[in-house]
């Protein structure tokens, strides 16, 4: 099934793509894309779309079941709140990726910016560059994967989500620090690269996380709050 | 309270409960948290008066003449407004902050009169989804339980910006809150404080915004309204952006409306008065030629049937209610006035909605106190009070010769004195005169 966006909107690319049957797989190309936003936004299907050209904001926004490879940039919020299926960025993501996701894989093949993984819940991230300041804000669980550097303040009042950063990192947010890698976490991290079709040796990582210090309000953190 | 005795003067400045305050303060180095709205007194819709008919005006017959009250909500955009037979709805809270069984007899009270509830932070649980009719799943900064599932099985969805109690503020849910199934809905452990953002993680300003909405409105195939909820604050340029950014309906809560948990500094000082705040809105609606097609609902220290009057002639298309709904449940019952007594309130002032203790079984998650709740009874109750709310507006509609709750108008009201005459922008009572208008 093929769609061109310089002849149909994105209302109609994505009411045909929601009225796809929801237990069929099947094969979706998307061209004529121009920095559109919500593009595939609430798939709910085992369907493979592929978006050739730069997505606009909330790109596989919300996104159930379905593989979305994007060939080109994502704009801002890219599988934001995803709770299942594969996100694929062949370019760069803009900021808040995979923000508040729940579950499902998203993958950047070059740089995040801020705020990757803002609020996570579930979802993993694996950004084979870098990614910027305040990335997992609050992050809540899931893993975030790095394998160039990560900005200022990553992971600030994070609960308990899981960062592993191969390249230097600017500084580490409130309550965020560095922890000791174990088996488990290599086993975790190993898979996660793999699936994302990366060869970086694991151990080449550090991991971080939350400190657990603000988990409840003490008078002595109040500067930290 | 200990009574005065004459020559003990009291410090208006340094009153008791000031004195109290930095006591405690001082005692436990923390800042007062509760719950329920404003308790100092601003100026409210009691400052206003309506004229009834009389030589120039033809009042309607109570019971014999109609006084409609349905209103729609969302026909800018929606497939599928949202159609009330009354224009009182229940305002966003979250279970969490309440008991499911709260929860069920709001939705159960609220499909008894035929309005719509909300739900709040944390998502939404099927409980809720099940016991309400028409049912609004509110869109936070925290997006717990957010689940585009839910979206869809919404027939509202409100995006929040703002409370009107915490304007500028986040959420918190205490750890004492949170049991097994709050930790599981908003993926947090277990016992520990939950924050909730102030800010939605994924947009900045209103040129976000604008895409955000058309984002839902595409993963729910435009069938469903769209709400924005802010505090009332910078209200008029506020509710200009919302509708620029593509809103079916703007929910504006006023200073006085309640929260689950707040800083009592932030309640009380943060925000402008309910009344205050909708002429402000209709002005904005008007300027734009939004009004009634953009609905507004006002809500924020609703008490009564002249409240719902009051807040729809100065231009509401209809109210929401929290701290109220609460009250007809049960909350703050005179019969539970010894257990307040135990937990250090009483009967009447009971606020610590945080703390999870809540003897009436509604601000809890302990099971045992839940279970004092029925809500079948609740919803009974609640449903009651909605119909008096509903007789006693359409009784002060009639009065002002109005077939319709909606054709209440600015020109029906007075104001007892100038505060709430420039506020509202109605003329001082026995006068033409409205402050700031020059006549
Ligand atoms: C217990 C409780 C919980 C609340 N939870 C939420 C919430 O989750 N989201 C929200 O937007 N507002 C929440 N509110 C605010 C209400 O939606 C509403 O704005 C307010 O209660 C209206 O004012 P009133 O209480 O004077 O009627 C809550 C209020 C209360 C009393």
């Amino acid at each position: 099934m093929e769609f061109d966006l310089k002849k149909q909107t994105v209302r109609e690319v994505n009411q045909a793509l929601h009225d796809l049957p929801k237990d069929q797989s099947a094969e979706v190309v998307v061209g004529g894309i121009s920095g559109d936003h919500n593009l595939a936004v609430g798939m709910d299907h085992p369907v493979k779309i592929t978006l050739n050209g730069h997505a606009g904001y909330y790109c596989a926004g919300m996104n159930k079941s379905a593989e979305i490879i994007i060939n080109g940039n994502a704009g801002q919020g890219v599988a934001e709140n995803m709770m299942s299926g594969k996100v694929h960025v062949k370019g760069n993501a803009s900021q808040s990726a995979a923000a508040t996701a729940h579950g499902g894989l998203l993958v950047v093949d070059g740089d995040a910016a801020a705020r990757c993984g803002i609020s996570m819940k579930g979802v993993n991230i694996v950004v084979k560059g870098s990614v910027g300041h305040m990335s997992a804000f609050m992050g809540q669980s899931g893993c975030l994967v790095v394998c160039g550097d990560a900005g200022e303040a990553l992971g600030d009042s994070l609960y308990e989500a899981h960062l592993y950063i191969k390249g230097k990192v600017a500084s580490l947010g409130a309550d965020c620090v560095e922890k000791e890698m174990r088996a488990e976490h290599l086993e975790e991290l190993s898979a996660l690269l793999k699936e994302a079709g990366c060869d970086d040796d694991p151990k080449s990582f550090k991991r971080y996380g939350s400190a657990r210090q603000l988990y409840t309000f003490k008078v002595d953190n109040a500067s930290a709050y | 309270m200990t009574m005065k005795e004459p020559g003990l003067i009291e410090s208006a400045t340094f009153s008791r409960d000031v004195i109290h305050e930095i006591q405690r303060a001082a005692e436990t180095g923390i800042y007062d948290i509760r719950g329920f709205g404003a308790k100092r007194k601003v100026p409210h819709f009691d400052d206003l008066l309506f004229l009834g008919a009389s030589m120039s005006r033809y009042p309607l017959e109570g019971y014999r003449e109609k006084c409609g009250t349905d209103v729609v909500l969302g026909t800018r955009f929606a497939k599928n407004p949202i159609k009330l037979d009354i224009p009182v709805t229940i305002a966003g809270m979250s279970f969490g902050a309440l008991s499911a069984n709260a929860k069920e007899a709001l939705g159960r009270g609220a499909n008894m009169v035929g309005t719509s509830t909300t739900t709040g932070d944390g998502g939404m649980t099927p409980e809720e989804r099940r016991t309400s009719k028409t049912l609004v799943y509110q869109y936070l900064p925290s997006r717990y339980g957010m689940n585009p599932d839910d979206l869809r099985k919404a027939d509202a969805i409100e995006m929040v910006l703002g409370q009107g109690a915490k304007p500028g503020g986040g959420g918190m849910l205490l750890g004492q809150k949170i049991t097994d199934r709050v930790a599981q809905m908003r993926n947090l452990p277990k016992g520990i404080d939950q924050r909730s953002a102030c800010r939605h993680p994924d947009w900045t300003g209103p040129d976000d915004l604008a895409i955000k909405i058309l984002e839902l409105r595409e993963i729910t195939d435009w069938k469903v309204p769209i709400y924005i909820k802010v505090g009332a604050t910078r209200t008029y340029y506020d509710v200009k952006l919302a509708v620029k950014s593509g809103a079916d309906v703007i929910v504006v809560d006023g200073m006085q409306g309640g929260t689950a948990a707040t800083q009592d500094v932030f309640i009380e000082h943060v925000g402008i008065p309910t009344m205050a705040a909708i002429p402000q809105a209709v002005r904005a609606l008007q300027e734009m030629g939004m009004h009634r097609k953009v609905q507004l609902i006002v809500s924020g220290g609703i008490r009564s049937g002249a409240d719902v009057a009051k807040a729809m002639a100065l231009g509401a298309d209809a109210v929401a209610i929290g701290t109220a709904a609460l009250v007809a449940l049960g909350c703050n019952h005179p019969k539970w006035d010894e257990e307040y007594r135990k937990i250090g309130s009483a009967s009447g002032f009971y606020d610590d909605y945080h703390e999870g203790k809540c003897p009436a079984g509604i601000s809890t998650q302990n099971e045992e106190l839940a279970a004092r709740l029925n809500p079948e009874e609740g919803g009974r109750r609640l449903a009651n009070y909605l119909r008096v709310l509903t007789l006693e507006a359409q009784t002060l509609a009639r009065a002002c010769g109005k077939s319709h709750l909606h054709n209440l108008e600015p020109e029906d009201l007075v104001a007892l004195n100038v505060e709430a005459a420039a506020m509202a922008g109605v003329p001082l009572a026995g006068t033409d005169w409205i402050p700031g208008k020059g006549y």
